[in-house]
């Protein structure tokens, strides 16, 4: 056994390299923050808001088609994937003791690991082929699809917390136990629910992958649901990887509305649940 | 007195078939991937898994160097990450105080929050460069004779996507690995406290020693999320094709199963067998990170529960 | 083998007499009754043909150890037992003279005529106090036509709370004490108007003076509704109680007027029990 001041040392320098980790991993996150508001800030005005993409070699334009999309997609996830999911929780939170909803849960765990491009794909030959177009449906379609079950575990979980003894007392009364569900538990829980239902959006505004084949991306603002759209994150991709310096910047000015939002989603959430028993 | 046919029974229909949307989901997603590939799997069988060739004119579909490019971006990225999450996950379970334990653990989750496509944009314009002159161009320099480390720079490479999949595997695998190590039971740490090891020999010894199939299985999960990440990668790997892809060097470009469909898939013409090939490097990519996650969460589940504390 | 059918030398004057008589035949001021009531969690048996009567207008407590069963037995008064999984009820509960447990009878309509309290007051928390008095009648469809704010007032009126919370009804329900909860419990119950009110350990959570007020509540509200409160304080049921039925492991050990039950029990086990034999 070594020295004590030895070991003391070692407890130390330990402590440090572990700070030290803290810190490389917090880096980037800072870098990133930096960088995008540095970059994309020059970017923001009302034309950049709500103009349409340039032509390559001239103005970039503005970013407002993909913005709209953006809105759209998550309207449509909204519209789709929130309802299925939370129906899909509050069944296994209420009447899920048994092995059929045990393997809807394990179902939806694996759903979580299913890489989103994969989703696309698989949107992209499903829907896309039936429907001969791209489309904002099929991009509202794969990114709910995503949705669903992490709504579910959420929803579940919300539901959880509600103590029982508040079910007891509805059905006590002669309440119905759907009638119990809808206006006894689902109020009780609708702070955890809600946040539950925001982080998945948070989460569904930055994915790219499945809109590359769903929506494929456009130039122009929303033009049917039989048409190519464009949004946010497949706005960064495409102006990325352009040769143009201002596409460059646009692609800059796009990639800080899209963090403000999902960055805003989240911390909105956190503030409104400061105080309370956070997991 | 009314039978049962009632709001409560047409009320629990509803959310047990809704429930199964899960499946339905699960089961779309496997039969139309398996189908789409049944094409290329005819057309080249085993060298789908075994070549290297990728060329449309020629018909030659070896998906081998994206499968390869996968496992070294994935590996750089745990290599790295690991031991980075590690220490943040002591940090926080042990070491730091305790007014700092929340805003820390945020900064950290909030890096979760950042959408795949603004941390490629990043590393393309900023951390790439970064990259290149402090690590890369020395590597170069000074061990470019090594297979590893040939090739001029540019940093668009295997190394630069496996970076930047290391930093965004970073807060899974470190807010897993304390939840597993604030579980491992306080009548052991007492334990060892109460012979006099110090802070860091009871991390060292005792927790991570206890929580060592937990850590694992939280390592495992990284993994996962690794080899799905598709757009951060997409933007750095700089989009190799065929044989050039075998990820020899890390610093010449190369290719995922992930990033080669977020490239090229959107040429393919419809209904070729080319077409069917991504598919099938979709349906491969699918395998793999159901596989790794089934038995993560399987490791994780089960060290949780034997120790004890709450699974997540 | 119940204990209570055989025993007894007495007086064939004594009022427990004639109230032991009264139990093999239906009574017209006997709202309800149960016969051969057994029940089961799984595989394990709370209840063993019990064979009990509770007389209109009246007040019986149950008494008895822990475990004995007493919260199974008023739980299965008003079909909430069968909640529980893998829970079993056989046997007869008669509610004016009609078996609850018949198979065309619909336990939503049982619970709205049979109200119960419970140990832990359990307002919506959700709900304002006003709202969770109203919630027996709005969650059940029952408000139409009816004067919803005259209910409210007369309901927590009837429960001597009117007075504290009159000009607060707007509060959360989770705002005012205990105490007070306790008793919005109860008037929330008694919105409903039902016939029966089961009280499971009421004041069990409440200080004394907040016990002392629902005890005068419980003899008061005997005009209008038949009562049975589960109690493990002998006290208590000497105190409010017209009747008391002494439960053990599952079992009807005695039953009678209160004041022959703790006065002059018939049952050795009645006795030692009452003189704090065991637990």
């Amino acid at each position: 056994m070594t020295s004590y001041t030895y070991r003391k040392f070692k407890n130390k320098l330990f402590f440090w390299l572990s700070l030290g980790c803290v810190i490389i991993a917090v880096l980037p996150l800072l870098s990133i923050l930096f960088e995008v508001v540095i970059k994309g800030a020059p970017q923001l005005s009302i034309q950049f808001i709500t103009k349409p993409v340039g032509i390559m070699g001239q103005s970039a334009g503005g970013i407002g088609p993909a913005i709209q999309g953006t809105l759209i997609l998550i309207g449509l996830t909204s519209l789709i994937g929130i309802p299925i999911g939370v129906i899909s929780g509050i069944y296994l939170a209420e009447y899920g003791d048994n092995k059929y909803a045990d393997s809807i849960r394990i179902i939806n765990g694996v759903l979580t690991g299913v890489p989103s491009i994969v989703i696309g794909v698989t949107v992209f030959l499903a829907a896309v082929i039936f429907l001969r177009h791209f489309s904002p449906l099929a991009g509202g379609l794969a990114l709910s699809i995503i949705a669903i079950p992490i709504i579910a575990r959420t929803t579940e979980e919300s539901l959880k917390l509600v103590p029982n003894s508040i079910r007891e007392a509805s059905l006590a009364l002669g309440v119905h136990k759907w009638r119990t569900i809808i206006s006894v538990d689902l109020p009780a829980a609708k702070s955890a629910l809600i946040t539950g239902i925001l982080l998945a959006v948070a989460r569904i505004a930055g994915e790219t992958a499945p809109l590359i084949m769903t929506i494929l991306g456009s130039q122009t603002f929303f033009e049917g649901f039989n048409q190519p759209m464009d949004a946010l994150p497949l706005r960064i991709w495409r102006d990325a990887q352009l040769p143009y310096a201002n596409f460059q910047a646009q692609a800059w000015g796009a990639a800080l509305v899209l963090i403000l939002i999902v960055l805003s989603l989240n911390i909105g959430v956190r503030i409104a649940n400061r105080g309370r028993l956070v997991k | 007195m009314r039978p049962k046919l009632s709001g409560d029974l047409l009320f629990k229909i509803l959310t047990t078939v809704l429930a199964a949307s899960a499946a339905v989901i699960l089961i779309v997603i496997a039969y139309t991937l398996f189908t789409g590939s049944l094409p290329v799997l005819k057309w080249s069988g085993l060298y789908f898994f075994t070549g290297t060739k990728w060329n449309a004119v020629r018909m030659l579909y070896g998906a081998l160097p994206y499968m390869l490019g996968t496992l070294v971006t994935s590996a750089i990225a745990l290599i790295i990450a690991v031991p980075i999450s590690l220490g943040i996950a002591i940090f926080l379970a042990d070491m730091a105080p305790s007014a700092l334990r929340v805003p820390i653990s945020y900064l950290v989750e909030l890096l979760a929050a950042v959408p795949s496509v603004i941390f490629g944009l990043w590393g393309l314009f900023v951390m790439r460069f970064w990259v290149v002159k402090y690590i890369e161009t020395p590597l170069s320099t000074y061990l470019g004779w090594f297979p590893a480390f040939s090739g001029t720079p540019f940093g668009l490479d295997v190394l630069n996507a496996g970076i930047i999949l290391a930093i965004m595997i970073i807060p899974i695998v470190s807010s897993i690995s304390r939840e597993i190590i604030q579980a491992v039971p306080n009548s052991v740490k007492e334990g060892a406290y109460s012979i006099g090891a110090t802070r860091w020999e009871v991390i060292r010894n005792w927790e991570l020693n206890y929580g060592r199939s937990g850590i694992f299985g939280a390592v495992i999960l990284g993994l996962g999320r690794a080899v799905g990440e598709t757009m951060a990668v997409t933007m750095l790997i700089g989009n190799a094709v065929g044989p050039a892809a075998i990820p020899i060097s890390l610093l010449k470009p190369g290719q995922t199963m992930a990033s080669l469909i977020a490239n090229d898939f959107a040429e393919a013409t419809r209904g070729s067998i080319e077409y069917s090939a991504y598919i099938g490097v979709g349906l491969f990519l699918l395998l793999v990170t159901l596989s790794i996650n089934v038995i993560a969460h399987f490791i994780v589940a089960r060290s949780l529960k034997i120790k004890g504390g709450a699974v997540e | 083998m119940s204990l209570v059918s055989e025993k007894i030398e007495m007086d064939s004057n004594t009022h427990a007499e004639k109230v032991l008589n009264q139990q093999n035949s239906t009574l017209t001021n006997e709202k309800m009754k149960s016969i051969g009531l057994s029940a089961w969690f799984g595989t394990k048996q709370a209840l063993r043909n019990i064979n009990l009567s509770f007389r209109s207008n009246s007040v019986t407590a149950i008494i008895g150890p822990s475990g004995c069963g007493k919260s199974t037995l008023v739980r299965c008064l008003n079909r909430m037992h069968e909640l529980v999984r893998n829970s079993k009820v056989s046997g007869q509960v008669l509610l004016d003279g009609r078996d609850i447990y018949a198979r065309e009878v619909d336990p939503v309509m049982i619970r709205r005529r049979v109200g119960m309290v419970f140990q832990k007051p359990n307002p919506f928390p959700t709900m304002s106090i006003y709202d969770n008095v109203a919630a027996g009648l709005k969650l059940t469809g029952l408000k139409k036509g009816k004067n919803l704010d005259e209910i409210v007032m007369r309901s927590l009126k009837q429960a001597t709370l009117w007075d504290e919370v009159k000009d607060d009804l707007d509060n959360p329900g989770t705002s005012i004490s205990g105490g007070q909860q306790q008793r919005l419990c109860i008037a929330r119950a008694i919105a409903l108007q039902p016939e029966v009110i089961l009280m499971d350990e009421p004041c069990s959570a409440l200080d004394p003076i907040a016990t002392a007020k629902i005890e005068e509540l419980i003899v008061a509200l005997k005009r209008d509704y038949t009562v049975v409160i589960v109690t493990h304080n002998m006290q208590q049921a000497a105190r409010v109680s017209d009747f008391t039925a002494f439960l053990y492991i599952g079992e009807l050990i005695e039953y009678g007027s209160t004041k022959d039950i703790f006065e002059n029990p018939k049952v050795e086990l009645t006795e030692k029990y009452l003189t704090g034999g065991f637990g």
